[in-house]
């Protein structure tokens, strides 16, 4: 297997083929490992400008810089010092508890050295002494890949932090980042109120880098190849390349590598979706795509083709990139039902822990329900619209937001289908999706 | 640098005394939890923004201090 090509062509994360790298592979494929100084890898992170794939966007140097800078403070010095219960731990969170996400487990499952790299050069860049991999407790065939993976490298030598594969239980909250720092640290799977952040009390105390799988898996090649290099792709002021998953209606759903900033007709073609009136009958013709998960938002297709697929550019449409799920919806389906049975698999995903959200998420979905399956009232189309503004912001966890988000969106983007609910009850869509699963 | 006010919603009961005595910067929701006035503490209300702080009764409202180039 020759090298990955090095002009920034894609895939970059994913091999070719569905078969797992093994670490002689990954080796061919990849090149050596460099062990570069701390100082100046977070300094190329930086420059590369890579971004958190897990679903905020947040950027990975400044994150480093943080876990790094908090660990100097707690365990002054170096050598042995560092190895006390003081040092950083890494986290990499592979939960993916995102019904409607694939992508780490695609890129666990195929290129396991690569998140594994990732691991050890961010225990090298903050002076970690340890380190989680979180995968889904009911993927454990994954868990078995990954911690062979694991005693393969610890084989040959190549492992600078001992890595714990965690089975991680829960709902959709056990990934978030203070909930799972909660979880490794023995306690509940609930988000906590930050400050402190993980950065600088994290697991048991400890300065905690909590980094999506995919995002490490970026870090390792930044350490290879270098932040020129990672920024070749990427349609500016985006930077690198992201896993997305498609789901709905497309041909070909699955896991694919795109470059930042791709338009999202041009995503979307790539799961097979031909151009604007290609597709036939009303169960494959598109008519929206929710962008960025549950807590994402919905965009009319096809007009929202030349949005670019990159966490600004959705965010500005009114979606979000979340962790890069595209889910296209049918022509045949009722985008309302689908967001009252959205709200109200949220509502049930609650904490339950602050008050804006312990009321306000529950009584959304209500008045979805009403949207959605009845002939809802002004009234209640009214209240929906004021609890969208009313949640954002209110919670500790970024729950309310991204359901406040997402039936704004859904407001907005079926305002058509509003209006014939509000005037004639559910559209024939709809009132079937009722019956389906009441 | 300027004060702002934040609200710890894990901790807020909701007994609604920030608002009674900060009616300014927070009014309640309509379930009594508070909503805080975006933007920074203006100085003239610094003090009252202080002693709606102390009165909380779960310390669930806080107010902190931030570089206005960084907030």
């Amino acid at each position: 297997m020759a090298p990955v090509n090095h002009t920034g062509q894609l895939p970059r994360l994913l091999p070719g083929t569905a078969a797992t790298l093994t670490l002689d592979e990954h080796l061919a494929r990849y090149g050596p490992l460099p062990l570069r100084p701390a100082g100046d890898l977070i300094a190329e992170v930086r420059a590369a400008g890579l971004t958190g794939r897990g679903g905020a966007a947040f950027p990975a140097g400044i994150k480093l810089a943080a876990v790094a800078a908090a660990a100097a403070t707690a365990a002054p010095g170096s050598g042995p010092r560092r190895r006390t219960a003081d040092a950083a731990v890494i986290v990499a969170n592979g939960v993916e508890s995102e019904p409607g996400s694939g992508k780490d487990a695609v890129l666990l499952a195929r290129s396991p050295h690569l998140v594994l790299d990732g691991i050890a050069v961010a225990a090298l860049a903050t002076g970690a002494s340890q380190a989680w991999l979180c995968l889904p407790a009911d993927k454990p065939r994954l868990a078995g890949q990954l911690r062979e993976a694991i005693a393969a490298r610890a084989w040959a030598g190549a492992s600078p932090v001992p890595v714990q594969v965690e089975a991680v239980p829960g709902g959709y909250l056990a990934s978030q980042e203070t909930a799972l720092v909660s979880w490794l640290s023995g306690g509940s799977q609930q988000p906590s109120f930050v400050p402190p952040r993980p950065a600088d009390q994290g697991v048991r105390g400890r300065p905690t880098l909590v980094q999506n799988t995919e995002t490490l898996a970026h870090l390792a090649l930044i350490a290879r190849y270098g932040a020129a290099w990672f920024r070749t792709v990427g349609v500016p002021p985006e930077a690198g390349s992201a896993l997305v998953t498609v789901s709905g209606a497309v041909p070909h759903p699955g896991v694919l590598e795109a470059p930042l900033g791709t338009p999202l007709g041009a995503v979307l073609a790539q799961a097979g979706l031909r151009p604007a009136g290609g597709q036939r009958g009303p169960a494959r013709r598109p008519q929206a795509v929710l962008a960025g998960g549950y807590l994402g938002g919905w965009l009319a297709w096809p007009d929202a083709a030349d949005v670019p697929v990159s966490a600004a550019g959705l965010r500005q449409a009114g979606a979000a990139l979340g962790p890069g799920t595209l889910a296209v919806l049918p022509a045949a389906a009722c985008g309302l039902a689908q967001t009252a049975r959205i709200l109200a698999w949220l509502a049930g995903q609650r904490a339950g822990q602050c008050g804006p959200c312990t009321h306000g998420l529950p009584a959304l979905a209500e008045a979805f329900a009403q949207i959605a399956f009845a002939r809802p009232h002004p009234d209640t189309i009214g209240w929906a619209g004021r609890l969208t503004q009313l949640l954002p912001g209110r919670g500790a966890c970024h729950l309310p937001d991204g359901g406040a988000g997402l039936a704004a969106s859904a407001l907005r983007v079926f305002a058509k289908d509003l209006s014939w609910h509000a005037g004639h009850g559910p559209c024939p869509p709809a009132a079937q999706a009722a019956r389906e699963a009441p | 640098m300027s004060d702002w006010l934040r609200v710890n919603p894990i901790a807020c009961e909701a007994h609604g005394v920030c608002a009674e005595l900060l009616p300014e910067l927070i009014t309640l929701d309509p379930w009594g939890y508070p909503i805080v006035v975006p933007g920074p503490v203006p100085p003239a209300l610094a003090a009252h923004a202080r002693r709606a702080v102390a009165a909380c009764p779960t310390l669930a409202l806080l107010l902190h201090h931030e570089d206005d180039a960084t907030s």
